[in-house]
């Protein structure tokens, strides 16, 4: 016998003791597959015959059988199951998770069953256990099948046992070969002319008689209809028609709608109201045959309440579906396919309030649906509801998979008032919100850069404060960089921490060619969502407020405390970018840039205030004075001569830490005194310039600076060949030259952005500080001998790790916004930037 | 770190006798924390100067220190290595141990007599400005000269740093102005190096015998020298005053400002016993307290069986640990503890434990958000949880200009991101409820001034 068997569904297997349950369960499914009563009794008690264990074995039974469901694997129960009411527990949490139940049942002869019994040694109870066992499955075995279950089998014999082949079963739903392309089309409603109008202006050819009407694709785009065929409109007949003529060509799929089921109903004589439009359709179904009315009960009883295709990334439902539904099947899951859920309470037009499932999904798939007619078809975290209202005087849309494009026509007329108006648009406000369970708890992100970065519970735990209460409005937050380490520490007979001797062997060892050198500016870290217009804020970034965009510091703070400083300074990056036609080049209406803004005083002044200064002061009060009385006292105390040559060196230490940190300090009164230097120009619409090299972004960013706009400032830059030393020497002699000159120093990146050696991505940049300005990190007096030494011995692995983990985040941040993914899909990876923060690192690295 | 001395007493050069370090050489001792060095830039009959140059090695000092989340350098790159503090005072014990005890092996009688002394104290840090050195040395004899250092002479725009150059003149045994130097340095600086136990209190009244206890400021000595560690300080003032119980110095912290602004009106105490009667009429039973902070509301909810679940949530881990501690959920009840929940979450972020609540309260939270976030917590509270009723307080702008130490202008706190006017937060309320589908009333908490209302206003939204 083969045993059609559903490919999700719990197998029961129902039988006394010594049937051959668990060789059977062995032969047919995969071990992980069969939850024992005897295994998970041995579980809880060390002993799988511990009769007194049984209620706890069970529990833990239903417990591995419901995550194994709620994960969607097929699950065998092999316990006796002989009692109805040890049956219903189990079909009851099948129920639960909405999985099919499909029972095997071993009613083997009593003789067969007592000598088996006999030659067993593992089991300690007497022959009349299993008597009893046959007499209860025996007294329930024709109630069986009205236990709620898909299918029983019975097997009678030893031989019938045998014989039994599995065929695992697709549900119906799961047409994943199904790969389209095609055009879904929103809920029609007897709008035969609009839905014609549609398929024309999606290239179909009408094919067929009027009576026997068609239509297909000429390059195999499939029509998806997504159900409420009928009713309100003129023409639901004729829509009825060419759909199942369609269907049965095979040029199209469909869906039921809640009004085909209800028509349905009716058709098949039963007590229905006729409300909502059903009346027309009756009305136009008048002059039908009886032979058509029939076909279309036919039809309408064949439609699948669900589809999932294109290997599961595509789910179309008249009224869509949440995640937990798909590939289910029960009454419940196609009572949520047709009407939705409702929330219990009613609105200001009596009507029941639905609850808006698309804002919590968070599933893989994509799901396009009809059944609430909305002013427009937008997507809402990878779901969209397509019917734009066409028996109401909307339009009819299609949507085409995949290219996610919209085609609409508009409705010749309004065939039918609504009971309530559409729901307009700002009604979607919010439907983004973000759920705690997107960011908290210990989460591994899937980045495409191959590697899935894992954030910490603790570290997601304090990016929540930070992200809640400081950063800007997650909406803006595409992006956050990684932090970047220094190049390895120079060796010991160098009189310096940092040289760019290193950075560049870093690369050369990782077989980088070719790598860029750029001047590192001392201000502070930027990075700026920049519009053309305030309009693109709402549309594209989903603010409820039009913006400019916003500046950000490394850590998703506001930049500026003042807002009028922030669209001041994004108005004039606007204008750069007007006047350099790069909005125009670039086909783009924003961009997210990373950048330097300078002073370091204008942002950094509190800590100037509290920390630098008064580092400098308190050292040049107490070492002038020092110094000078050491001098007095060497005059008469030659033992005071050694001291006062090593305080008139930390007086010069003192000295030069105050000159550098005063490079990086100017008066700022306002936008006047600011500069901005960009160097990544990271994405605007369509595409992450990640795969352009520096020299292109280097050149881009300088077209601003080009403008005239004394705002902006053109990074320097230097290419080097790696291995070729004249080209080395180069931009060593030049970091050299910039930090002599106080500058901070140069920054190393391989000119094509990624760059991978054997173990994995390579540093995307290295620093390479001046001596000047690491005393502004590492204290007045870290070059002294003494001092320098032991600085040497510092990590960079943590470090490293962190930029590499966080340069994956902030990308794969970058991409999906690119793409249009939904919000939360964007947070999930600068949050996960956020926490990785957290970690504790070295501070002066 | 320097400090010197000069005595003009004649023979000035006994002041290496009463230091016991020979004036005609340099001293060098090394020290946990770096290395000081005792030198004479003079040394004559009439006018001998004794300077100690305390050389902080900066490098070793850091290793293992906590992280400062909002200056993360500031543990490398400080003024410790230089400026006055309880480095210097450790440095005295350890260099000049006897004279500050008072001892001398060779001159016992002349450092039991007053002298002529000038000590000169480079880089001292003082909280609270150049006024608080002149009120700790005034009284105890020293004519006192101050000069504030700026913080960068380059950037007269910065202002003036905390730093003082600060000179001490007067008559008095040597081991006095040590003592004075000793205790009073890490109190103008008002930190201590090193941990702070019960034993401090045994030194401080050893060295401030004979003048702690008459000395005007006392109070802020003590409270300072034990780091405003609460029980310290009255043990500490108990024994000095030779009382049994000390009620605690009012603190005066800039950081607590919006409690000492409101704190006459005791407006924290009004807003929960409105909260609680405004619950306890609505018959709610399962509430959540969203920015519970440290948990009043929630402990109080909790005394009373009204309430079968009280959830405080607060977005703050550190701020969640101390409520857990000050409510202390296992030394409760059992029958009260398992009323209540602490939860770490966010109001503007989706939060499935929140649904299927009786009441959702927000006192003093939203102004804590950006302005452009609350449409979030809009959709958090409303939208997704939504409770059948919401308490929602905030200031009312209009009644800052009751306080007189606020300026105008200003906020109440620090981290309030805006304070509304009565106007302001009747239409933000209105739209929610019109969006959400609720109705809210309004309510004053805390006295009424007929023009400008109630210091806290309230929104009660119900469905």
């Amino acid at each position: 016998m083969n045993l059609q068997i559903p490919e999700l569904s719990v197998v029961l297997l129902v039988g006394a003791s010594s049937s051959g349950k668990s060789s059977f369960a062995r032969k047919h499914f995969l071990p992980t597959e069969v939850l024992s009563s005897d295994t998970c009794r041995a579980l809880v008690s060390d002993d799988e015959h511990d009769m007194s264990a049984t209620s706890d074995g069970f529990d833990l039974l239903h417990h591995l059988a419901g995550i194994r469901l709620k994960r969607g694997r097929l699950t065998v129960i092999d316990a006796t199951n002989v009692k109805r009411e040890d049956r219903k527990v189990l079909i009851d949490l099948a129920r639960s998770q909405d999985c099919l139940v499909s029972v095997i049942v071993f009613d083997l002869p009593e003789g067969v069953l007592l000598a088996r019994h006999r030659a067993r040694t593992d089991r300690d109870f007497g022959a009349h256990v299993v008597r009893n066992q046959l007499s209860s499955l025996r007294r329930d075995r024709r109630g069986i099948r009205r236990e709620g279950v898909h299918r029983v089998w019975f097997l009678d014999s030893e031989e019938a046992v045998d014989a039994v082949t599995i065929e695992r079963v697709p549900l119906w739903n799961n047409r994943r070969e199904e790969h389209g392309p095609f055009d879904i089309i929103g809920d029609i409603h007897g709008c035969y002319d609009e839905m014609v109008e549609l398929l024309d202006r999606l290239a179909y050819v009408r094919t067929g008689s009027d009576e026997a009407p068609s239509a297909h694709h000429p390059e195999g785009r499939k029509a998806l209809f997504l159900g409420d065929l009928v009713d309100r409109g003129p023409r639901s007949p004729d829509v009825l028609r060419l759909v199942m003529g369609m269907v049965a060509q095979g040029t199209a799929l469909c869906v039921p709608g809640n009004h085909d089921v209800k028509l349905v109903r009716k058709l098949h004589g039963r007590e229905v109201k006729i409300t909502h439009g059903l009346a027309e359709t009756l009305a136009q179904l008048e002059g039908e045959s009886d032979a058509f009315r029939a076909r279309i009960a036919e039809f309408v009883d064949g439609l699948v309440s669900h589809l999932i295709l294109d290997d599961g990334k595509l789910v179309v439902a008249h009224a869509g579906l949440k995640e937990a539904f798909q590939g289910r099947g029960s009454a419940r899951v196609r009572q949520f396919c047709l009407y939705g859920e409702t929330t219990g309470e009613t609105d200001d037009y009596g009507l029941p309030v639905r609850y808006d499932w698309a804002r919590e999904y968070r599933g893989r798939a994509k799901v396009v649906y009809g059944h609430t007619p909305v002013p427009e078809a937008e997507w809402v975290n990878r779901t969209i509801c397509i019917d734009t209202g066409c028996v109401f005087g909307g339009t009819l849309t299609a949507l085409r998979y995949p290219e996610e494009e919209l085609v609409s026509v508009d409705a010749a007329r309004v065939y039918y008032e609504p009971a309530r108006p559409l729901r307009p648009p700002d009604a979607r406000a919010g439907s983004d919100l973000l759920d705690l369970d997107d960011v908290s708890g210990r989460r591994h992100v899937e980045t495409r850069l191959g590697r899935a970065v894992t954030v910490d519970l603790e570290h997601a735990a304090a990016a929540l404060e930070v992200m809640s209460r400081f950063a800007v409005d997650p909406h803006w937050l595409v992006y956050l960089p990684p932090t970047m380490s220094p190049s390895e520490t120079a060796p010991k007979d160098s009189p310096l921490l940092e040289h760019p001797r290193e950075a560049l062997s870093y690369f050369r060892k990782a077989g980088v060619a070719q790598v860029v050198v750029e001047e590192k500016h001392m201000g502070s870290r930027a990075v700026l969502v920049v519009c053309r217009d305030p309009a693109v804020g709402p549309r594209r970034f989903g603010v409820v407020k039009p913006g400019l965009g916003v500046v950000t510091s490394r850590t998703g703070r506001p930049f500026f405390r003042e807002s009028e400083l922030q669209h001041a300074l994004l108005d004039r990056v606007r204008q750069g970018f007007e006047d350099s036609g790069l909005w125009e080049e670039l086909g783009t209406d924003w961009v997210v840039l990373d950048a330097e803004i300078m002073p370091w005083s204008a942002k950094a002044l509190e800590l100037l205030r509290l920390q630098y200064a008064p580092t400098g002061a308190a050292g040049m009060s107490v070492l002038t004075r020092a110094a000078a009385l050491l001098e007095q006292a060497a005059a008469r105390d030659p033992s005071a001569a050694e001291l006062s040559a090593a305080t008139r060196e930390r007086l010069a230490a003192v000295e030069q830490y105050r000159e550098a940190y005063r490079r990086y300090c100017w008066e700022v009164s306002g936008l006047d005194e600011l500069r901005l230097a960009p160097f990544h120009l990271l994405a605007s619409e369509g595409r992450v310039h990640t795969d352009r090299d520096h020299t292109w972004h280097m050149e881009t960013l300088a077209r601003l600076a080009s403008t005239g706009d004394p705002l902006f400032v053109a990074t320097q830059y230097r290419v080097a060949t790696l291995g070729d030393e004249e080209s080395e020497a180069q931009v060593i002699a030049w970091w050299e030259e910039l930090t002599s000159a106080g500058g901070e120093g140069v920054v190393v990146k391989p000119l094509g952005w990624l760059a991978r050696d054997r173990k994995g991505l390579v540093q995307p940049a290295l620093k390479c500080r001046g001596a000047e300005y690491l005393r502004i990190i590492y204290g007045p007096e870290y070059l002294l001998p003494r001092n320098l030494e032991r600085l040497r011995s510092r990590g960079l692995s943590r470090k490293r790790s962190l930029a590499i983990r966080e340069l994956a985040l902030g990308l794969e941040a970058l991409h999906r916004f690119v793409e249009g993914e939904p919000l939360y899909r964007v947070h999930e990876c600068v949050f996960g930037v956020l926490a990785l923060e957290s970690e504790p690192v070295d501070p002066r690295l | 770190m320097l400090l010197t001395i000069t005595t003009t007493t004649a023979p000035a050069t006994d002041l290496g006798y009463l230091l016991a370090k020979n004036p005609g050489r340099t001293h060098s001792f090394e020290l946990t924390f770096g290395t000081a060095h005792v030198f004479y830039p003079e040394a004559t009959p009439e006018r001998c100067t004794a300077a100690l140059l305390v050389d902080i090695d900066a490098v070793g000092l850091v290793r293992g220190r906590p992280r400062n989340e909002d200056a993360p350098l500031a543990a490398y790159v400080n003024d410790r290595p230089y400026a006055a503090s309880s480095f210097l005072s450790v440095a005295i014990s350890r260099v000049f141990g006897t004279a500050l005890g008072g001892r001398s092996r060779e001159r016992q009688e002349l450092a039991d007599t007053p002298i002529s002394l000038v000590a000169t104290l480079h880089a001292l840090p003082c909280r609270g400005g150049t006024g608080v050195v002149h009120r700790l040395f005034g009284p105890l004899g020293y004519t006192v000269e101050v000069e504030q250092l700026p913080l960068d002479p380059a950037f007269p725009g910065w202002g003036a740093s905390r730093l003082h150059d600060v000179t001490l003149t007067g008559t008095c045994r040597l081991a006095d102005l040590l003592t004075h130097i000793y205790v009073l340095v890490p109190v103008l600086d008002d930190q201590k190096h090193y941990w702070v136990g019960d034993d401090e209190i045994g030194k401080l009244l050893a060295h401030g015998e004979g003048w702690l206890a008459a000395h005007p400021e006392r109070e802020l000595i003590v409270e300072r020298s034990l780091k405003h560690r609460g029980h310290l300080i009255r043990g500490a003032l108990a024994q000095l005053l030779d009382e049994d119980a000390v009620e605690p110095p009012d603190e005066v912290e800039a950081d607590a400002g919006e409690d000492a602004l409101e704190r006459g009106l005791s407006l924290n105490n009004q807003r929960l016993a409105t909260v609680h009667r405004i619950l306890s009429e609505a018959g709610a039973m399962t509430v959540a307290d969203l920015g519970c902070g440290e948990g009043k509301l929630v402990g109080r909810l909790s005394r009373s069986s009204k309430f079968q679940r009280v959830l405080g949530v607060d977005v703050s881990v550190r701020t969640l640990e101390r409520a857990r501690q000050r409510l202390n959920p296992e030394r409760m009840p059992a029958k009260i503890a398992e009323r209540v929940t602490l939860l770490h979450g966010s109001a503007i972020y989706r939060d499935a434990r929140l649904a299927d609540l009786d009441a959702i309260c927000l006192v003093e939270v939203i102004e804590h958000l950006d302005e452009d976030r609350l449409p979030a917590l809009e959709a958090a509270v409303f939208g997704a949880a939504r409770p059948r009723l919401v308490i929602v307080t905030t200031p009312n702008a209009d009644y800052n200009a009751r306080f007189e130490n606020l300026p105008t202008g200003r906020f109440r706190h620090a981290d309030h991101r805006f304070e509304w006017s009565r106007e302001e937060f009747a239409a933000w309320a209105e739209g929610v409820a019109t969006r959400q589908g609720y109705t809210v009333r309004f309510e004053p908490i805390g006295p009424v001034d007929e023009a400008l209302g109630a210091p806290t206003q309230m929104g009660v939204f119900s469905r």
